[in-house]
């Protein structure tokens, strides 16, 4: 099966290891994996900021990219959403419209697609899970605690495949942590202060790790732990699902 | 004035308080989660509750007319109001006609949002707010700080400290059941004195000309009752087409607002008891407007349960003065920008985008979308620093290439390791409270060129 991979700009700036992961995850469960390169943002920080108008570069360089693919898979909610509810071309609206219907996060696309049952990893840890609020509550990755439904988590049943590991969820159980794009910085206060709740919940688990399929929000709660000189660290469920310790 | 951000920075400062407002809120929001629980049907009485409202507001003009002449026939007088100051003038007019002084009103958002309050007092006339959390804050000369719990910001050390200065009750004496006995004798005497009293209306039934008003303190009643003319004051948007449909409604309502199967009271008012006067003002004040916007239409579904506010976890730690107005929280961030573009600029950005209020909305309103089409509006028409415009555009100039993306991403991250106190700094919002990421040596996408590309 042959993959286009979009990378997310603070990926690949800060988190190449998760793009990596990505990668050879996808490449060990027998995709082929193209990254086009000329690719840089989805645009959604401009989006986001109340700025849409001025993300339609960044919507032509994306169509560019990624037209060719009959999948295109990122290892971030966020941006994936971001493109299948916002991704527009003026000049090929069925393209874009493809692209919309085309685009996967990671951990659905192994769980939908792929459809994979068993999977080659290990981590002996105990690890706290992260909802990331796009991808549960945008994509559908996993039931809301709202909303009356069954429950189900496709990030959940993928790390139960993964040996060793020890899986908790914090007491709330879908709470946002307050990255929200530029909210981090235009609303710091707020920001911090759901940032460092959900935090205090993951260190009462007594976890090593937390983990997530945004590592926007993973950033935000790493600044906050390495602050304040916390052992816990920040893992993307990429690198998980890649893992073999 | 201050904005959201600034407002919620002081709220924070003290972290102990903000974490008791924060559970507090977040215990009315398991409340509600439970009752919600407890009902298989409940995501089918949301939808039919959602389709019920989508319908009305596509021929609203068709059931206020409906309601008019029932109503009429019923022996209901009927005013309408353009905006906030004909409200409060017909209002007015009839306190004056009936030589006056002296009202009582149960809780009703829509007084607030056209500052009744003020106005009457201006004239004159003393307003007592009969809701337990808005006499308190009322006491404070405070506004309400949520919609449904309107002193949810005090402790009950503070509603004693209060009531002695205003009830004279016993100082220090912090019980619950004496500080709500002390405001129930008080009120009584005022329940007595008045001869009108002002209820909000939270369903005004089309087809039969009557109105629902829900409280849990049967306050509305006691005024109601007691006083020789009532005026029941409403948003246009509070009507609903038949009776049957209160079936729907009224078992969402206070689910959705505290967790509890129904309220207390459910009153009925269709027309005036033998030698009363029974009014009802129906008021737009910008909501035609709001019809008329495609985009933002729907947050006209609203029937004021609060559950956004409970969910919203910015609300939960910014408190509803953050907010600075009357309706607060998600619901309100979509609401206010309507009334004054400028103003509140900054409510659609109080949010991360979350998506829980949505979920949690009993009419399914798509409140977060909104909150993201409202930022589109903002920095079309309202005022938008300098230099959030120009950063906006010199990081579409970066993201749009990957010439630039790719010079950019490698000077920044050089500067990150090398330079670092050009970002760790007190300039930097993200650095005052969090460590900035390691900066690698190689994207990803030079990792990919060098390892993967042939």
């Amino acid at each position: 099966m042959k993959v286009g991979l979009f990378i997310p700009c603070y990926i690949d700036q800060f988190y190449p290891q998760v793009g990596i992961a990505t990668l050879q995850l996808l490449e060990k469960l027998g995709c082929v994996v193209e990254f086009p390169l000329l690719q840089t943002c989805c645009g959604q920080p401009m989006a986001n900021s109340g700025f849409a108008k001025l993300s339609k570069g960044c919507d032509t360089n994306f169509v560019n990219n990624f037209s060719n693919y009959e999948y295109i898979v990122a290892p971030s909610g966020s941006c994936v959403l971001h493109v299948k509810e916002h991704l527009q071309s003026e000049d090929n609206p069925e393209l874009a419209k493809h692209i919309r219907a085309s685009v996967y996060e990671l951990t659905e696309f192994l769980t939908d697609v792929l459809k994979i049952t068993t999977l080659d990893a290990s981590f002996p840890y105990k690890v706290g899970m992260h909802n990331s609020c796009h991808g549960q509550r945008g994509l559908h990755l996993s039931s809301m605690s709202e909303t009356v439904a069954p429950a189900f988590s496709k990030p959940g049943q993928l790390l139960q495949m993964v040996k060793g590991l020890q899986l908790s969820y914090p007491q709330r159980v879908d709470e946002c942590c307050g990255f929200g794009g530029t909210f981090c910085v235009f609303e710091e206060a707020v920001s911090v202060k759901m940032g460092k709740d959900r935090i205090k919940e993951h260190t009462a688990n007594e976890v090593d790790y937390i983990t997530g399929g945004d590592i926007s929000c993973l950033m935000h709660l790493e600044g906050i732990l390495k602050r304040q000189g916390s052992n816990t660290k920040t893992i993307h469920l990429a690198e998980i699902l890649n893992s073999k310790l | 004035m201050k904005d959201h951000a600034s407002l919620a920075e002081q709220f924070i400062k003290d972290e102990a308080r903000t974490d008791w407002h924060d559970e507090t809120l977040w215990f009315v929001r398991q409340k509600r989660d439970k009752a919600a629980y407890g009902l298989p049907e409940w995501e089918q009485l949301r939808t039919w509750a959602s389709e019920i409202k989508d319908h009305t507001l596509s021929a609203l003009d068709n059931y206020l007319v409906e309601f008019e002449t029932n109503a009429i026939a019923n022996g209901i007088k009927v005013h309408w109001a353009v905006d906030a100051a004909a409200h409060n003038k017909i209002v007015y007019d009839i306190m004056k006609a009936q030589g006056v002084k002296k009202l009582v009103k149960s809780k009703s958002m829509l007084t607030e949002e056209c500052h009744l309050n003020e106005y009457l007092q201006q004239q004159g006339i003393e307003v007592v707010d009969t809701d337990l959390g808005e006499r308190i804050v009322q006491f404070r000369k405070e506004p309400p700080s949520h919609i449904v719990l309107p002193a949810i910001h005090l402790k009950k050390q503070e509603v004693s400290d209060t009531f002695h200065e205003h009830l004279q009750t016993e100082k220090g004496n912090n019980d619950p059941q004496y500080l709500t006995h002390a405001a129930r004798l008080h009120l009584r005497e005022k329940f007595i004195e008045s001869s009108v009293a002002i209820t909000g209306v939270n369903f005004a039934v089309a087809e039969t000309g009557g109105f629902v008003v829900c409280t849990n303190e049967g306050n509305a009643d006691m005024g109601a009752h007691a006083a020789k003319v009532h005026i029941a004051c409403m948003g246009f948007e509070k009507i609903i087409p038949k009776a049957a449909h209160l079936s729907v409604f009224l078992r969402l309502l206070a689910r959705s607002a505290t967790g509890q199967p129904i309220t207390t009271y459910s009153s009925h008012f269709n027309k005036p008891r033998h030698g009363q006067e029974l009014h009802v003002v129906i008021v737009d004040n910008g909501r035609s407007r709001q019809l008329g916007r495609e985009d933002f239409r729907n947050s006209l579904k609203c029937i004021r349960c609060a559950a956004c506010f409970n969910t919203c976890p910015v609300y939960r730690r910014s408190g509803g003065y953050s907010y600075h107005t009357a309706v607060a929280g998600p619901i309100g961030a979509i609401l206010n920008p309507n009334l004054d573009v400028q103003a509140y600029s900054d409510l659609p950005f109080a949010s991360t985008l979350c998506g829980s209020c949505t979920n949690v909305c009993p009419v399914k309103i798509d409140i977060h979308q909104q909150l993201w089409k409202w930022r589109q509006v903002v920095t079309e028409e309202a005022k938008v620093p300098i230099s959030k415009k120009m950063g906006m555009r010199f990081m579409a100039w970066i993201l749009d290439c990957n010439v630039n993306y790719k010079a950019a991403g490698k000077i920044g991250r050089w500067v990150m390791r090398n330079l670092p106190f050009l970002v760790k700094n007190k300039l930097n919002p993200w650095y005052k409270q969090r460590e900035m990421p390691d900066a690698p040596k190689e994207s990803f996408k030079e990792w990919y060129i060098k390892n993967k590309k042939a």
